[in-house]
């Protein structure tokens, strides 16, 4: 039951990573990332080039998926999503799911469909009484933990957070503040995207098979905890991502485990009937 | 004034016009490829797609429906083409002995395919739609893979003592001369599906005759401007007396079993139906037909959905590349479409949002 709470925290813990990228996103450029969770699946084959091809250790494998996604990341807002900033959001929306299915199908060509092996970032177990502890779990869940202390004094303290939550309160005014928005929307999505390498990473080394397609399922189920949480909301991200993992995997153990992503998914469905704007989130209202 | 006149006739005539070239590609195309088919000059691959490409054209229509006309991205239509196929393969096999008559059969399971895959659209519109924009999109997918894994958890016999049907694990038993419908993650297996295999080419073309026939007629009529101007403008529209929720869903609901309804006649193609087929991808593949097609453009959809689906099959060379490209499509197409070039090219072609917008004031000012 413990062993459950904690691989469940653990994976919860990635959610919440991931979950960090949508909401900087849609907090600071109003738009649904739909690529977010494709951009995971780029992380972990960068990592997976780097340990197999290259011979790297996986720790500098991490930092090349890091340094790729973020590029990867302010290209795709550069070339996909800038143009259309004044789009209707249908638009906006649609590209994203373009820049999705990209990133999928040319990892499918280039990687093939096939499931490769990943190479754990840290292997073994804790032993702690009769706890069995895996050391990926304890990594992903202190990981987790500094990302967002470090993200929280980042948009809390520096100039460069402060900017970001100025765009994200009000595009025009912060502009007429001399706020540099293209500099602060790229920003939102280098650390998204440096953020999704992370959790690519941490998720394979728990569950070492790679495919193209990797990241689309855990990148819906971020999102569902982005708006668990309260979107916008960085605490929000961690609330929402470690009561979905624990969720998730409590149901997995449980006589309803084939249905586990049917769970999860309704938890998003009535999350947003009842509460849209998440538990920690601020409500807004639509004004005329 | 008199400006305004020709405006609205020109509106008129391009509404018709849209219709005429609707209808007039598939009363033109139809005898055409039967002719090809009576003289073999049509090869058995494209033969095969043939039922293939009106499900696909009934398809992009209706999800036309819910993304251009209503103006809400739907990522979940091939959840009703799921329900559609489950329920019209099941109803056909149930009839098997009580109908022989292949068409007729056909007919039924369609009308229930259309019935069910409605109920669920309701089911699934009422709380979807009270949502907007990104969330309502990731709501509609959310509900898509939720009827996807329910299927795949879903068990169905019948026997002399009736149906038999369980959720996630099988705890009935049949008897000796009972048969299994739906298996849980195999879905309908080939053994249940024999002798259904009753979807003809005429068939799929009378489908995507009615389907235009409700889609254009409700685009041209009253209920269809209301909801355009829902789409357009919620809260103008909801200002003059328009009930959204009621149109939003009526649309919706229209789409779902139109998409139900095309799930039917697909089933009815092929050799086994397996809930996983009907999956987001699916329905990202509608999607690229509709904007290909151009949002709100019925003919478009038909015309992209019918060269999409024989473009792999004419460059069997590309396949690989096919979903790259689709996708390369999707992106530059939405960048084109709200690019400068394209608002410019737009303000020349006189703006269809504005005629729409006036002709909606101009019928709810009759009213009042």
């Amino acid at each position: 039951m413990i062993e459950n709470l904690i691989s469940g925290i653990s994976l919860g813990s990635v959610y919440a990573i991931i979950a960090l990228g949508y909401t900087m996103v849609y907090g600071i450029a109003k738009m649904l990332n739909f690529a977010h969770g494709d951009v995971i699946m780029v992380g972990g084959y960068m990592s997976f080039c780097g340990t197999v091809y290259l011979g790297l250790n996986p720790w500098l494998g991490l930092l090349v998926a890091m340094g790729v996604c973020t590029v990867l990341g302010m290209t795709i807002e550069r070339f996909a999503y800038k143009p259309l900033r004044s789009a209707p959001s249908l638009a906006v929306l649609i590209t994203a799911i373009g820049v999705s299915y990209l990133l999928q199908n040319a990892a499918q060509l280039i990687w093939s469909p096939n499931p490769k092996s990943f190479t754990p970032i840290v292997t073994g177990n804790i032993k702690l009484g009769d706890v069995v502890l895996p050391k990926v779990a304890l990594l992903t869940v202190g990981s987790c933990i500094a990302i967002m202390v470090a993200l929280t004094l980042f948009t809390n303290k520096t100039k460069l957070g402060t900017a970001m939550r100025a765009v994200s309160e009000d595009k025009g005014a912060a502009q007429l503040m001399g706020i540099n928005v293209n500099v602060t929307i790229s920003t939102a999505f280098a650390i998204g995207s440096a953020l999704a390498a992370v959790a690519g990473v941490l998720m394979l080394s728990a569950q070492p098979s790679l495919v193209p397609t990797t990241g689309s399922l855990p990148g819906i189920k971020a999102f569902t905890a982005a708006v668990l949480g309260g979107i916008g909301s960085i605490p929000g991200a961690l609330l929402g991502g470690i009561l979905l993992g624990v969720l998730e995997n409590l149901s997995k153990a449980s006589a309803v485990s084939q249905i586990s992503d049917a769970i999860v998914f309704g938890v998003l469905i009535l999350m947003l009937m009842v509460k849209p704007s998440g538990l920690l989130g601020k409500s807004i209202r639509e004004k005329v | 004034m008199k400006n305004l006149r020709s405006g609205s006739l020109a509106k008129l005539w391009k509404t018709r016009r849209d219709s005429i070239i609707s209808f007039a590609m598939v009363l033109i195309a139809y005898p055409v490829i039967q002719a090809m088919i009576n003289s073999g000059s049509i090869s058995r691959a494209i033969k095969g797609q043939l039922v293939p490409i009106c499900v696909y054209i009934v398809m992009a229509v209706s999800l036309n429906l819910t993304v251009g006309i209503l103006g809400e991205l739907s990522l979940g239509h091939s959840g009703f083409m799921c329900v559609g196929a489950f329920s019209g393969v099941t109803t056909s096999i149930l009839l098997t002995e009580a109908i022989p008559s292949e068409p007729l059969r056909l007919g039924i399971s369609v009308v229930v395919a259309a019935a069910a895959a409605a109920l669920t659209g309701v089911l699934v519109g009422l709380p979807v739609l009270r949502l907007r924009g990104d969330y309502l999109a990731i709501v509609t997918l959310a509900f898509c893979e939720i009827i996807k894994v329910l299927f795949q958890n879903f068990y169905l016999g019948v026997d002399e003592n009736g149906l038999h049907f369980d959720i996630i694990k099988k705890n009935f038993e049949l008897s000796e001369s009972g048969k299994l419908i739906i298996d849980g993650p195999s879905g309908i297996p080939s053994g249940a599906m024999s002798g259904q295999r009753i979807a003809t080419f005429g068939a799929g073309v009378l489908l995507v005759l009615f389907t235009l026939f409700v889609v254009l007629n409700l685009i041209n009529s009253r209920h269809g401007r209301a909801i355009m101007a829902v789409r357009d403008n919620k809260i103008a529209a909801d200002s003059i007396g328009i009930s959204t929720t009621r149109f939003r869903l009526l649309a919706f609901v229209l789409s779902a079993s139109l998409a139900g309804m095309a799930g039917a006649l697909y089933g009815a193609s092929q050799t086994v139906i397996e809930a996983k087929k009907y999956d987001f991808n699916l329905s990202i593949l509608v999607l690229v037909f509709v904007v290909l097609g151009g949002l709100g453009n019925i003919w478009g959809s038909m015309l992209s959905a019918t060269l999409l689906t024989l473009l792999p099959e004419l460059l069997r060379g590309l396949n690989n590349y096919r979903m790259l490209i689709y996708a390369v499509l999707l992106i530059l197409m939405m960048l084109f479409n709200n690019s400068e070039l394209k608002i410019t090219l737009g303000e020349r072609l006189g703006g269809l949002k504005n005629r729409l917008t006036k002709k909606t004031a101009k019928a709810e000012g009759e009213v009042a």
